[in-house]
């Protein structure tokens, strides 16, 4: 359990971008749904779960996957359980 | 006193399927798509005339020739797969007769999956070191493609059926290390052969509904790709520190990695969180698909083929998934 806020979003949204190569530096924002991803798909949802679980110590289940829409909505469940 | 892996042998069915194939029937895939979130490139699938205990038999028969393996100097038999031929007898004592091997010995069926080859590595290490028997004879096959409905995009899309056969032997060094096992069945509906057995055997709606698909007449394998995902993410790399704290050594101890091949990005997924360096990870997806039991005999295999394992290697083989179940342990060469 963290005392404080140590996760940025900054930080999520360069993470990101550094993962999926197909995207540009810059173009992921808080409101980017991820939908939005170019061939966005179950393999992006591996990736992300994935990058979580090494970057944040969190594992996203397949419930958190069903709520969150945006980075932001990302960023948020990440929080509440980091 | 300790015990060696001897020899392995594997079979492979003739026909194959080719991402350009997979992407006639699945037209939303390119076949580099289909690369990319497999790792895959071919997979090969049997026929109903040949099943797995078939394939183990080819194995043994590929064993016998390329080995010095004597069949009266065989003490027991393990036999592993997911698709016996029949609910009894056990498959295993079939293949003591079809194989023609002495009467005196002990004949086991292990009904495991993608942690089966380590498992059953383990109780020939139990059978061997406890005075049983020398020499354990361990077949293996096993037919996903059976299972596997013709439109499920994911199972077509990773898994291979084949065969194989290990001869496992007393010998004067522990070439083989101290084990960890585990169990866990609150996820054995993650990944699941439906209608398939006693608790739900298959029925007349079953078949009508299936009538497109043959009838799906082995039942068929539904898994949760997701919660699969997450559990191998976290249970691998617990697994990896037990068996390196069991055996007294540490990641860098360790010439290769050899898990159970069971995806491209779950494999990756593993390694980055290990930190394992690419020279030290055994990826043989690519050629083969995902085997299930098979998959870790074939791995090792290629990479001796290879060079990659000679005299003196330190290799970590750990299996995991179905069940869920998961076993490891660390092969001195």
């Amino acid at each position: 359990m963290c005392i404080f806020n140590i996760v940025k979003i900054e930080d999520l949204i360069e993470k990101l971008e550094e993962e999926f190569e197909e995207i540009e530096v810059g173009s992921i924002k808080p409101e980017t749904e991820f939908t939005d991803f170019e061939n966005w798909g179950s393999m992006h949802a591996l990736i992300i779960i994935a990058l979580i679980d090494m970057e944040y110590d969190v594992t996203l289940t397949g419930h958190d996957l069903k709520k969150m829409r945006t980075v932001q909505d990302l960023f948020g469940i990440i929080n509440e359980q980091a | 006193m300790g015990t060696k892996i001897n020899h392995i042998s594997y079979f492979l069915p003739s026909k194959t399927l080719s991402n350009e194939e997979l992407s006639v029937e699945f037209s939303d895939h390119t076949p580099e798509q289909i690369f990319k979130k497999t790792g895959v490139k071919t997979r090969t699938h049997t026929t109903p005339d040949q099943i797995g205990s078939d394939m183990a038999f080819l194995a043994a028969e590929k064993l016998f020739l390329d080995s010095s393996l004597n069949k009266q100097d065989i003490g027991f038999l393990v036999y592993v797969t997911e698709g016996l031929d029949y609910k009894a007898p056990a498959t295993a004592g079939i293949l003591q007769d079809r194989l023609r091997l002495p009467l005196n010995i002990g004949a086991i069926d292990v009904p495991l999956g993608c942690s089966g080859f380590t498992h059953a590595l383990g109780i020939s290490k139990m059978i061997i070191e406890s005075g049983q028997a020398d020499n354990v004879l361990l077949l293996f096959g096993d037919t996903p493609s059976f299972v596997s409905h013709p439109k499920d995009f994911v199972l077509r899309s990773l898994f291979s059926d084949a065969g194989a056969a290990i001869w496992v032997g007393k010998s004067d060094n522990n070439s083989i290390g101290n084990f960890i096992y585990g169990s866990d069945g609150s996820g054995a509906k993650n990944l699941f052969v439906d209608q398939s057995s006693t608790r739900n055997p298959l029925d007349h709606k079953w078949l009508d509904n299936n009538d497109d698909a043959n009838g799906m007449l082995y039942g068929q394998m539904k898994m949760d790709g997701l919660e699969i995902f997450t559990f191998s993410l976290k249970r691998v790399p617990l697994l990896v520190n037990d068996i390196l704290e069991k055996n007294k050594l540490s990641i860098e101890d360790i010439d290769l990695f050899v898990f159970h091949q069971a995806s491209n990005i779950i494999l990756k997924s593993i390694q980055r969180k290990l930190k394992i360096p690419d020279d030290r990870m055994a990826y043989y997806l690519e050629d083969f698909g995902n085997t299930v039991s098979i998959s870790i005999p074939i791995a090792l295999s290629e990479s001796i083929k290879e060079g990659r394992v000679k005299k003196g290697s330190k290799v970590l083989v750990a299996g995991f998934g179905i069940g869920y179940s998961w076993s490891g342990t660390v092969l001195y060469y």
